[in-house]
């Protein structure tokens, strides 16, 4: 049996943040995760609340006093909201930006998405100053067609926007955005033959977005080509515009908490799956809503074909949604496959999806329901494991895919189970 | 506005436009009328087999001797939309061993190749095939991709002179006295290529003679003519799976029954089916039963289909016809003969031929007949040559592999893009500009798109069924939008955007049926980027944008300057 505080099951966005508020509470943190997170998948903006009943909202904080109270955020309450931003703040730096009101961020479809922290490579490019904007496609990346977006941006938004297509030299039709990242990153004559192509069709513009491929370090990046613009005569702003997978953005979010749960001594094992737990009588007496509860013993982990068993004081659960599988399904149930977690689902599979594309799905709220504390609730209402917390996208209850809320969840459960799970270790160990 | 052809047929399914292109072909002036895609009824919801003709070769071998011989003409003539794949019956422990002898005796009485395997021999031959079947019989079944025939046969005829109108449908029969002289049609205001008529006009077609292969509407169209048709339409399901578990077709050896038969299809294998009757062949129940029954009981067959992940489902509705008073209750009874209704002859209304029931194997046998017809009263004498003719797509396939480079594609890449396109693929895909993948689960290329969309106009559906964009795992979720920007600059960004939309929803209609295990996780995956990444679920016209916070127009933002 391995030793541990607090054991995180999940590295991703929630687990990230589940982690690092232990850790920084003084407790003795492992995070174990079975694969690659879906950060990388994700845009790496981050949403708190964009949209409710189809109105866009501008100021996330009113907007979620109105929230049902069976909302995660309703749940864990918000401050535990702005422990989390707090944190990520801490965390990013300036590598991120983003006040108390949403910024409208434009997409690569043309449309604008509220967010309320997004990288900085992004800032100069969101929309409603009215600044005109061109926009840069590449010609061999088909998921961003600057004419296409630039008009429909320009039917909507303040200010002119405009697009052009590059053809980028040297790279095979099929060249994955990585390749497109390496280039502008290591190549100073491919750089410059980039704004040499590009400068000429600014003709005005007050700033000049990419799809989302400076690279590891996009300040070094933007500089080099805002120089290459000043000295063309154009001078500009150049930022990011976010893109679908694979997002080069969303990697950096992930580089980026992986070295902090490094220095803040978290230890990470990766390409385990847990594969089995064992449960026990709980602590009778705590005086609250874990009374009859078991709790969680050990979990054993699946390291490559031994099963190494671990015996943590406390549990987070934060192995993502229905796409990280942390939640799964058969034809006939929904389930939660390591402790085997309630979740409420309709019984006829119908029930699961509306007829709209967008229409009002079960599915996208299937998850675990959780108590204010974080820790997963029994069909009964009554919590599951005493020692067990659920954050992230494994929590349901809404569909934060429409709402934009699923990272702004992820920091408010995350930051509420890290918080809990390091105090009630702290109360096993005085 | 109006307009005269000899000819008109109704109904862009294999039967019309195989009509279509035999009449052209004998040098008719022919105008074919199709009220949404070409394929939108019968013909673009089946489960792709072409058959050897076994499946009736005990119940029907009249159908079962057409079935061989037309399999072996589309081997020639389509080679670029066929694939033969090869067929087994499987026997299980339960079926009867006086069956398993009856369909071998039949499919020998028929001209079938027909060749009885040991369970270790079909096994070699199918490995997936169940542990505790009994034997099986190996017969010359085949995959056939119905939308790109029916695309081939429509080219065909519009290269012979014939004029294919699509989005365009029959809102009334022109008559005189007791004679059909055309249609009134309704340009629809969906997406498409608009050549002749404008969206939302109304055109009338002046015709000779008027031919209705409208399959299971057959009966609505007689109507407006007067005449009873009673097409029995009966409806069937196909469970799409994520890839081709066989490469066999799988036929279960029984008399008849639901759930007997595995299609493997381009990159997936399809389930089907039921054969059950509905009222109006628009609009029909789909049911979750039925998605599982095909999985429970063709994994007696296959038994990794137990647990292998479905990409979608979809039913289709067979146009069955039997002549009045012949009184079969069970729509399996009925025949799958065709029948070709001289309205002239039985109701006394001139100028009109309808054709009912069949099947796609046959559709140029079909039309063949339906030609001869119509040309006899016509008094062309020319006769058909549609059996000798390669399709467009299909001539010198042979040469092909030797004359094709690989046009810079990574080469499995190439070659699904040359299977699908066949002799036309050195035009489509020897192109200067950049050529990336647009569907990575299919592997269709910007150049093929471009070339749909050529074809096709804005209608991304019909762009979809040309090239198989968005048809695979994901379905269309990381391309639908890609397939859209294509529209860009031709079509503006807002017409773009309702295409893709259209797209998006087709889609998901299909989808719905799959949600559960690894394609719920999928579904999801698709919400969360076309919701969340994408902002495409609201309709944000009007931002109070002095709402929102920007980098130069904020005071309590906490550090969110830009260094700009």
């Amino acid at each position: 049996m391995i030793a541990t505080e607090v054991l995180v099951v999940g590295g991703g966005l929630a687990g990230s943040v589940a982690a690092l508020s232990a850790a920084r509470e003084g407790a003795q943190v492992t995070l174990v995760s079975k694969a690659e997170s879906t950060l990388k998948q994700a845009s790496g903006l981050v949403d708190v609340l964009g949209r409710v009943d189809g109105e866009l909202v501008a100021d996330p904080f009113d907007a979620i006093q109105g929230l049902p109270d069976d909302h995660p955020y309703s749940v864990v309450g918000v401050d535990a909201l702005h422990g989390g931003l707090a944190l990520f703040d801490d965390v990013t730096g300036d590598r991120y930006r983003g006040g108390d009101r949403n910024a409208l961020v434009p997409t690569t479809q043309g449309t604008v998405k509220p967010t309320l922290r997004y990288p900085g490579s992004v800032a100069p490019g969101i929309a409603g100053d009215g600044r005109e904007t061109l926009l840069v496609g590449i010609s061999t990346d088909p998921d961003f067609d600057a004419k296409r977006a630039a008009e429909s941006l320009d039917a909507t938004v303040p200010g002119d926007v405009r697009g052009v297509t590059v053809r980028f030299p040297r790279l095979r039709d099929d060249a994955k955005r990585t390749r497109h990242a390496k280039l502008l990153t290591e190549s100073e004559e491919f750089r410059a033959k980039l704004v040499e192509k590009i400068a000429p069709r600014v003709d005005g513009a007050d700033r000049v977005g990419f799809p989302a491929v400076f690279g590891e370090d996009p300040a070094f990046v933007r500089d080099e080509l805002e120089a290459r613009f000043d000295a063309a005569g154009a001078p500009v702003s150049v930022f990011e515009v976010p893109t679908g997978p694979p997002s080069i953005p969303g990697s950096r979010l992930r580089d980026l908490l992986r070295n902090e749960l490094e220095d803040a001594g978290v230890e990470l094992v990766t390409g385990v799956p847990v594969v089995d737990f064992e449960a026990e009588p709980g602590d009778t007496d705590a005086g609250d809503a874990a009374d009859d509860a078991d709790r969680v013993a050990s979990v054993v982990v699946d390291r490559n074909g031994a099963r190494v068993p671990y015996a943590p004081e406390q549990v987070v659960l934060a192995t993502g949604g229905l796409v990280g599988e942390g939640i799964d399904s058969e034809r006939d149930r929904v389930y939660e496959p390591i402790f085997d977690l309630h979740v409420p689902h309709p019984d006829d599979r119908y029930d699961w999806s509306a007829e709209g594309a967008f229409g009002d799905h079960a599915f996208a709220r299937f998850g675990v329901r959780i108590d204010a504390e974080g820790r997963p609730l029994g069909e009964n209402e009554a919590v599951a494991y005493e020692n067990l917390r659920a954050a992230g996208a494994v929590v349901g209850g809404a569909d934060t895919a429409m709402q934009k809320a699923a990272s702004g969840v992820s920091l408010a459960t995350g930051w509420r189970a890290g918080t809990r799970a390091a105090a009630e270790s702290g109360v096993n160990n005085a | 506005m109006a307009t005269t052809t000899e000819v008109l047929v109704i109904g862009g399914g294999s039967t019309g436009t195989g009509i279509a292109r035999d009449l052209a072909m004998r040098g008719v002036d022919v105008t074919l009328v199709e009220q949404g895609n070409l394929t939108h009824g019968t013909t673009g919801r089946m489960h792709g087999l072409l058959h050897s003709g076994g499946r009736y070769a005990v119940a029907d071998q009249a159908s079962a001797t057409e079935c061989i011989e037309e399999n072996r003409v589309l081997r020639d003539i389509a080679g670029h939309c066929v694939e033969m794949t090869g067929g087994l019956f499987v026997k299980r422990p339960e079926d009867t061993d006086e069956y398993f002898e009856e369909k071998l005796q039949g499919c020998r009485e028929c001209g079938i190749p027909a060749e009885v395997l040991s369970a270790e021999e079909a096994r070699e031959v199918e490995p997936y095939l169940a542990k505790d079947i009994d034997r099986a019989i190996e017969v010359p079944d085949g995959a056939v991709d119905p939308f790109r025939l029916v695309v081939a046969n429509a080219v065909s005829a519009e290269d012979h002179g014939a004029r294919i109108e699509t989005h365009a449908e029959v809102v009334d029969l022109l008559t005189d006295g007791d004679e059909v002289t055309g249609v009134r049609v309704k340009h629809d205001s969906g997406p498409g290529k608009r050549e002749h008529g404008l969206p939302g006009e109304t055109e009338e077609i002046h015709a000779e003679h008027v031919v209705n292969a409208t399959g299971a509407w057959s009966g609505q169209l007689g109507e407006m003519a007067g005449v009873d048709v009673e097409v029995r339409p009966s409806k069937g399901v196909m469970v799409v799976m994520n890839v081709r578990q066989v490469d066999t077709v799988v036929n279960r050896c029984k008399p008849k029954g639901d759930a007997d038969i595995v299609v493997p299809h381009e990159t997936t294998a399809i389930l089907g089916t039921t054969d059950e009757e509905v009222d109006d062949p628009e609009d029909y129940p789909e049911e979750g039963w039925e998605v599982d029954h095909m999985i429970d009981e063709l994994s007696k067959l296959v038994p990794i289909l137990s647990d292998a992940r479905t990409i979608r489902s979809f039913w289709g509705v067979r146009p069955l016809y039997e002549p009045p008073d012949t009184g079969t209750t069970d729509p399996t009874d009925i025949t799958r003969d065709f029948f070709l209704l001289d309205h002239a002859d039985r109701d006394g209304v001139d100028g009109l031929t309808t054709v009912v029931g069949g099947k796609f194997t046959t559709y140029r046998l079909m039309a063949e007949k339906v030609t001869d017809h119509v040309c006899d009263h016509l008094g062309v004498r020319a006769s058909c040559v549609t059996a000798d003719e390669p399709l467009p797509g299909s001539e010198n396939l042979d040469r092909l592999d030797s004359a094709m480079d690989d046009y810079g594609l990574r080469s499995p890449v190439a070659r699904r893009s040359k299977q699908r396109l066949g002799s036309y693929a050195p035009d489509v895909l020897g192109t200067d500009e950049p050529n990336p993948v647009l569907c990575e689960c299919e592997a269709v290329t910007r150049a093929e798109v471009q070339h749909a969309i050529g074809q096709a106009g804005t209608d991304l559906n019909a762009v979809r069924l040309r090239t198989r964009a968005s048809m695979g795992n994901c379905q269309g979720g990381f391309c639908c939008h890609r397939l859209a920007n294509e529209l860009h600059p031709e079509y503006d960004a807002e017409t773009a955007e309702s295409s893709l939309d259209e797209l998006w929803q087709e889609r998901w209609k299909g989808h719905r049926h799959a949600l559960w295990g690894e394609q719920l996780s999928q579904a999801m995956l698709n919400h969360t980027l076309h919701a969340t990444t994408w902002n495409r679920d609201g309709d944000d016209a009007d931002v109070d944008w002095d709402a929102f916070a920007t980098p130069t127009r904020t005071a309590t933002d906490g550090g969110s300057h830009d260094r700009d």
